[in-house]
């Protein structure tokens, strides 16, 4: 069975300027508002044209290798003595993760456009991969930004985005991570925006990015609610999935967003603990401001400026979050929690362990929650859980911390 | 009338172009910014744009990153920028001053907090760069009854649509951001500048500034030619960072740079 991206959701936000309640928006300097407006007013002719849902789909089953499975984590579920956990599993994507539904979403986007540049962010790494392995695919120069800091803690990521043909740019201002990549692809964008375009890799930045990235993951959640109608018979009782910036969770979320019996549970980063300054929860304890393009929940000091975060997974180590997450969060259609970076750990090993999967760090937040969720329901109720990528990324990680050297 | 409107009448009663220089407020630390202000002033700079530090200011080049950091490892913040601005105006009840930052620090304080602590200090206009008109209506509100110029950015990118819905949200100057990158990097293309600049005026009488890409006297003197106000930002904060650890250096080191920008505009505009 397949969903195709023709089925893309009209819900109805954002409105008409990308708001979410008071969230999104657009707060650029004025340079980027044309290019920000001519990528929505492409964004807005292509995303109902079937000629272009088609190229898309095609991508998503040949080169992607969609519709990834969902699979009943038979013994995992049994251990845990509660509900049943179905994982999505988009571990199994090209390149190992969901960022690819975007990227290569984006990238066509581009090339319609005439774009022969583009360049990305990337924390971890996994959208910089993502984002090269489209351009080396579509023949376009690509340059991806990247904090210094970050460089040396993914060096294969490095080493596999430049073997693609990308260029990798160490960015050295402010923490020289993640947040200090996006503001340095932003001057990218503003000095080159005539052959450029910018490849976010999350649900944030200023419209059309938080709906078009939306859009492009939504085939998560699409896929996922037709494979457990068709394998269970009916709905799951809740969702669980991780939250850097976003763009997984929104992703398995949104096509569930009207089914009101289902719960949804988007995991943070608690880093050391929520009682340290050492996380990454941005929706259970930061508060609402301006950065990168959108209003939304921030981690900042006192005075307004951004803070560090910390993870021990790169790919939540985000001091943001995409502006529908900060909306589902005061509409209270969604729950935000946060799990430390030993529960994670534990979850890692357990599943590796008990199913055979090894998951992404990232992931690993979501199955730990999901571990103390499961027991608090009946063994008739259903979890989903957004498998959003592959653990082979985090072995250097995982075993530094077990004192082995690989 | 607003500090800056008056400005610019009396500027334009003596055939005479607005020189705005930019420094980053507590740059390279809190007690320099005051002095520089008035050393500015005294070199010939008519109206003082002052930077609040942001930690991720995404429209500036290497030089006023760098500048912020400078300022935020004493921790600068909105509120002692604004108390900067109040020590300015115990000797100088004149020169206008203008906030540039961004917008989450405002956030934080709170619209009509930074309203009237900013009317209190003194300022004269804000202008805020990651603030489009589209999401700009509730600060306007806030600012405009208290007299304090709501000031927008223009840039080559925009619609002629646009360029009217931002000078109609401007007040005291609109300032034309003269090339596509970030601040400090690219130099000027005059005869460019002056078609968009025409182009600007057919929709608006406000003053037009013109900044990015000044480096130096002769590219003020081209853009005094054909813009009301020369904005010059990156040069002067180069010469701020050079004397970071000398920073008695820093007054006159600015201070020469605005004198002889001064008198290469005011060469190609007034007879001998």
């Amino acid at each position: 069975m397949s969903v195709s991206a023709k089925q893309i959701n009209t819900n109805s936000l954002p409105d008409a300027n990308g708001h979410f309640g008071p969230y999104g928006g657009r707060f650029i300097p004025e340079t980027l508002m044309g290019p920000v407006e001519e990528l929505r007013q492409a964004y807005e002719d292509l995303r109902n044209d079937p000629a272009f849902l088609a190229e898309l789909d095609r991508d998503l089953a040949q080169f992607v290798g969609r519709p990834s499975p969902l699979y009943h984590a038979e013994r995992w579920s049994k251990q845990l003595g509660g509900a049943q956990i179905y994982l999505k599993r988009e571990d199994l994507n090209h390149t190992g993760a969901h960022k690819i539904n975007n990227t290569v979403g984006q990238a066509l986007l581009a090339r319609h456009m005439g774009k022969t540049r583009v360049i990305a962010e990337t924390g971890a790494g996994q959208h910089g991969v993502a984002s090269a392995t489209v351009a080396a695919r579509f023949g376009m120069e690509c340059v991806v930004y990247m904090g210094s800091e970050d460089i040396k803690r993914q060096a294969i990521n490095v080493y596999r985005m430049k073997l693609l043909g990308a260029e990798v740019v160490p960015v050295e201002s402010g923490s020289k991570t993640l947040k200090d990549a996006l503001n340095e692809a932003m001057r990218d964008w503003v000095t080159n925006i005539d052959n450029t375009f910018y490849i976010i890799g999350t649900v944030a930045g200023p419209h059309p990015y938080p709906m078009m990235v939306r859009d492009f993951q939504a085939i998560i959640g699409r896929e996922a609610r037709a494979q457990i109608l068709d394998q269970a018979g009916r709905l799951p009782d809740a969702l669980v999935a991780c939250v850097g910036g976003g763009s997984n969770a929104i992703g398995l979320f949104h096509p569930f967003l009207n089914d009101a019996g289902v719960a949804m549970y988007g995991v943070e980063a608690a880093g050391e603990g929520l009682e340290t300054e050492r996380h990454a929860a941005t929706l259970c304890k930061g508060r609402p401001g301006v950065l990168h393009g959108n209003r939304t929940y921030l981690i900042e000091d006192a005075d307004g400026q951004i803070i560090e975060t910390h993870s021990i997974s790169a790919g939540l180590d985000y001091p943001g979050v995409g502006p529908e997450h900060a909306w589902l969060k005061d509409s209270g259609r969604a729950t935000y929690v946060a799990i430390t970076d030993d529960e994670a750990l534990a979850a890692f090993h357990a599943l590796t362990r008990t199913e055979g999967i090894m998951p992404a760090l990232e992931s690993s937040h979501a199955l730990a929650y999901a571990t103390k969720l499961a027991p608090t329901m009946d063994k008739d109720k259903i979890i989903i859980v957004n498998l959003s990528g592959r653990g082979d990324k985090d072995i250097h990680t995982v075993a530094a911390l077990q004192g082995i050297k690989v | 009338m607003s500090r800056i409107k008056s400005c610019f009448d009396a500027l334009r009663r003596d055939k005479r172009k607005a020189l705005i220089p930019y420094v980053t407020a507590g740059d390279p630390q809190p007690d320099v910014t005051v002095p520089l202000m008035h050393a500015m002033v005294a070199a010939g700079a008519d109206i003082i744009e002052l930077g609040v530090p942001f930690s991720d200011p995404m429209a500036e080049g290497p030089t006023i990153q760098q500048a912020c950091e400078r300022a935020l490892k004493h921790h600068v913040s909105l509120r002692n920028v604004l108390a900067m601005v109040r020590e300015f105006r115990t000797r100088n009840d004149h020169t206008p001053v203008v906030l540039m930052g961004y917008l989450n620090p405002v956030e934080v304080m709170g619209y009509a907090e930074f309203a009237r602590a900013a009317d209190e200090a003194g300022v004269d206009g804000v202008l805020t760069v990651d603030l489009p008109p589209e999401e700009a209506q509730a600060l306007v509100t806030e600012l405009r009854p208290r007299n304090i110029d709501t000031i927008f950015l223009l840039a080559p990118t925009s619609s002629a649509e646009r360029i009217a819905r931002i000078c109609a949200m401007s007040s005291g100057f609109v300032y034309y951001v003269s090339l596509k990158g970030v601040t400090g990097v690219a130099s000027i293309d005059v005869s460019t500048l002056a078609a968009k600049l025409q182009q600007i005026r057919a929709l608006t009488d406000l003053p037009i500034g013109v900044g990015f890409g000044i480096k130096d006297a002769a590219s003020a003197a081209q853009v005094a030619a054909v813009a009301d106000a020369v904005v010059v930002g990156s040069a002067l904060v180069k010469k701020v960072g050079e004397f970071a650890g000398q920073p008695e250096k820093i007054e006159k080191a600015v201070a020469s740079l605005v004198k002889e920008m001064r008198i290469a505009m005011d060469g190609v505009l007034l007879p001998k």
